[in-house]
C-alpha cells in the first residue's frame, strides 16, 4: 500500500483487542471490594448498641441494612443520572440538581401532598417523577433551541431555574402551611430509611441494566446530534428514553430520599478523567464510584457530631462545592499544545 | 448516484434555498463552492438528512434521504460536519471505532477491528490510537473524526468545510487523504469547500451556489473561468494556468 511509505510510521496500528468491552479488571475489583469494606462500615456505624441490647438483630435489620442498601442505590442512580445527563447535554457541568430536575421532583412531592391528604409513598414518587421528567425535558428543549456559546451558561442557566422552581416550591408550602414537608426535604437525609420505606429504590438497578444496554448509543449522543444521526441512531427517542429513565430515577430517590446536590457532577468528572468518556466500559466504575462517595459521606455526616447526625447533603454539598471550583479552575486553563 | 430534485428550503420569506435540481455521479471528489450564505452546508445537511427537506427529494443510491430508516441510510451515506465545542474524552480508537456502529452496535468483532486499524493507518493516526481525544491538536482531532466517517465504510461520504482551522499543511495532508479514499476504495466525497483553489486542485467535479440555487456546476475546468467566478463572488477573480492545472487570482 502506498500510504505506508508516505508517512514513515513504522508500526501499524495493532487490532488487537483492546480491552474496551473488558469490565472485571483488577483496579474495578478492589473498587468494588472497597465498596462492600465501606458498606460493613456503614452497617456498624450507630449509637444504638447493636450487639449489646436485646434487640439488637431486629433493629439491624429495620434500619442498619435498609440505611446501607439504600446508601448504595441511591448512590449509584445519582451518579449514572448524571454521567447521562452530561453525555445528552455535551455538557461537564450538568447533573440532576444544576438542571432543575431535582427542585422538580421537589415540587412534584408538594403538588402530590396538596391534591391527596397523607399521600402513599407510590403516590409522591409518582408526582415527583412526572414532575421531573417534565423539568428536565423543559430544559433539554430551552438548551436545543439556544445555541450556548460557553458551556458554563448551562449550569447557570440550570441552577436558575432550580432556584426559581424551589422558591414556588416555598412558596406553595408556605400558602398551604406545609413548610415542615419542603424544608425536611430539601435536607435529604438517610436517617429515616428503614425497612418498609426503601424497597423502591430497587427500582434503580432495573434502569441501570436499561442504561447499560444504551450505553453506546448514549456515548454517541455526547459526539451529537448530527454523528449520531449519521451513524444511524434516532437521536430524539434516544434522548426522550434516556430522560425518561433518569427522570425515574431521580423521582425515586427524590421522595424515598431527598435533595441530593452535586454527586452526579462530582463522579463522572473524577471517572471520565481516569477513563475518558466511554458509558459501555465507564458506567460500572461511575456506580461503584457513586456508591463509595455517598457512603463515605454518610459515615462522616452520622459520625462527625455523634450521638446526633448532620444531613449527607450538606456534606455532599461542601465537598461537590469544592470538586465544582476545581473543575472550573482546571476548564480554564489552556491545553497544552502538542 | 446522489439525485436532488427540486429542493427547496424555506428559512423566511425572503431566505430560500431551492429548487435545487443535480446530480451527482458515483465516485470522485465533488465539491460545493460559493459565497457564504449561498446555501452550501444546508444543502450537504440535506444529502446527509441532518435537515429536514421543505419540497422536493433527494436520493442517494436509489433510496429516498427523507423516508429511508436512519440506520439503513447509516450503511450507505455518512456526513460529517465542522467540528463542535464539545470534546468527548474517548480515545482516538474508541472514536473510530464507533464507525463501525451501523454495522456492529457497539459489540466490535475481529473484522471490524481490523478495519479500524486499517483507517488509523491510513490517516496516519497509529501513534495516536491511544490518545484522548482533548489532548489533540485541532488538525490531528480533525483527522480521527476523518478516520471515523471512512471507517463507517459508506459509499457516500459528505464532508462539510473539512479544512476549517487547518493551516496550509494539514489542508493539504487532508485532501491527499480524501483524494486517495475517492481513488483507492472509490468513494462518492462532497465536500463544502471555501478555498477555490483547493477545491480545483482536488475535485473531478465542483458546484458552485450562489443566493441558494446552483450557479453553475461542471468539471474543474468549466467552472475555473473567470466570467463564472467573478459572478458567483461578485468580486474580480482571474485565472492563470498553474503547474497543477488553473489557479484563481483575486
Amino acid at each position: 500500500m502506498s500510504h505506508k511509505d508516505m508517512g514513515g510510521i513504522g508500526r501499524d496500528s495493532q487490532s488487537l483487542l483492546y480491552n474496551h468491552n473488558k469490565i472485571w479488571t483488577k483496579p474495578f475489583i478492589l473498587a468494588v471490594i472497597a465498596v462492600f469494606i465501606l458498606g460493613t462500615i456503614s452497617l456498624f456505624t450507630g449509637v444504638y448498641d447493636i450487639r449489646g441490647q436485646e434487640d439488637g438483630m431486629e433493629m439491624f435489620f429495620t434500619t442498619r441494612i435498609p440505611r446501607t442498601v439504600a446508601l448504595i442505590l441511591t448512590g449509584a442512580a445519582m451518579a449514572m443520572s448524571g454521567l447521562v445527563m452530561q453525555l445528552i447535554t455535551q455538557n461537564r457541568f450538568v447533573e440532576p440538581t444544576t438542571t432543575g430536575t431535582m427542585e422538580w421532583a421537589g415540587l412534584g412531592l408538594l403538588c402530590v401532598y396538596l391534591l391527596v391528604p397523607s399521600p402513599s409513598l407510590m403516590l409522591r414518587m409518582a408526582g415527583a417523577i412526572v414532575f421531573s421528567f417534565m423539568g428536565t425535558m423543559i430544559f433539554f428543549m430551552f438548551l436545543r433551541r439556544v445555541e450556548l456559546k460557553s458551556s458554563l451558561i448551562v449550569p447557570i442557566i440550570g441552577l436558575m431555574l432550580g432556584a426559581v422552581i424551589s422558591a414556588v416550591a416555598t412558596f406553595v408550602g408556605l400558602l398551604f402551611q406545609m413548610t415542615q414537608n419542603i424544608e425536611s426535604w430539601f435536607i435529604g437525609s438517610f436517617a429515616s430509611v428503614q425497612a418498609g420505606r426503601y424497597e423502591y429504590l430497587w427500582i434503580i438497578v432495573i434502569i441501570c441494566i436499561l442504561i447499560f444496554l444504551l450505553a453506546n448509543r448514549l456515548t454517541l449522543a455526547g459526539l451529537g446530534e448530527d454523528i449520531a444521526t449519521s451513524l444511524g441512531v434516532n437521536y430524539n427517542l434516544l434522548v426522550l428514553i434516556a430522560t425518561g429513565l433518569i427522570s425515574l430515577a431521580v423521582g425515586i430517590v427524590a421522595a424515598v430520599i431527598g435533595y441530593l446536590p452535586f454527586l452526579g457532577l462530582i463522579v463522572p468528572n473524577i471517572v471520565s478523567l481516569f477513563r475518558g468518556d466511554d458509558l459501555r466500559s465507564n458506567l460500572p466504575w461511575v456506580c461503584v464510584i457513586g456508591m463509595c462517595t455517598i457512603t463515605i459521606c454518610d459515615i462522616i455526616s452520622r459520625t462527625i457530631i455523634m450521638p446526633f447526625e448532620i444531613s449527607v447533603s450538606v456534606i455532599l454539598g461542601t465537598v461537590g462545592a469544592i470538586v465544582f471550583i476545581s473543575l472550573l479552575l482546571r476548564q480554564r486553563r489552556p491545553r497544552r499544545i502538542r | 448516484m446522489i439525485k436532488i430534485n427540486d429542493i427547496k428550503k424555506r428559512y423566511t420569506d425572503s431566505v430560500e434555498i431551492g429548487p435545487l435540481n443535480i446530480e451527482i455521479p458515483r465516485a470522485g471528489l465533488t465539491s460545493l463552492i460559493g459565497p457564504n450564505g449561498a446555501g452550501k452546508s444546508t444543502t450537504l445537511l440535506m444529502i446527509g438528512r441532518l435537515l429536514d427537506i421543505d419540497e422536493g427529494n433527494i436520493t442517494v443510491a436509489d433510496l429516498d434521504v427523507s423516508s429511508t430508516k436512519s440506520k439503513d441510510l447509516a450503511k450507505i451515506i455518512t456526513i460529517l460536519r465542522q467540528e463542535n465545542h464539545f470534546v468527548t474524552r474517548l480515545t482516538v480508537r474508541q472514536l473510530v471505532g464507533f464507525g463501525r456502529f451501523p454495522y456492529s452496535k457497539g459489540n466490535l468483532n475481529k473484522k471490524d477491528e481490523e478495519i479500524i486499524s486499517k483507517y488509523i493507518d491510513f490517516l496516519k493516526l497509529t501513534e495516536l490510537e491511544n490518545r484522548y481525544l482533548d489532548e489533540l491538536s485541532g488538525g490531528q482531532r480533525q483527522r480521527a473524526y476523518v478516520a471515523m466517517v471512512l471507517c463507517q465504510e459508506t459509499e457516500y461520504v459528505l464532508l462539510d468545510e473539512p479544512l476549517n482551522n487547518l493551516d496550509v499543511a494539514r489542508s493539504v495532508q487532508m485532501m491527499d487523504h480524501l483524494r486517495q479514499a475517492a481513488n483507492e476504495f472509490g468513494r462518492t466525497i462532497v465536500t463544502v469547500m471555501h478555498d477555490i483553489n483547493f477545491a480545483a486542485k482536488y475535485s473531478d467535479r465542483i458546484c458552485a451556489m450562489k443566493d441558494g440555487k446552483i450557479a453553475a456546476y461542471g468539471t474543474v475546468d468549466e467552472i475555473m473561468d473567470p466570467e463564472i467566478l467573478t459572478d458567483i463572488f461578485e468580486t474580480e477573480i482571474q485565472t492563470i494556468d498553474g503547474p497543477y492545472g488553473k489557479v484563481a487570482i483575486y
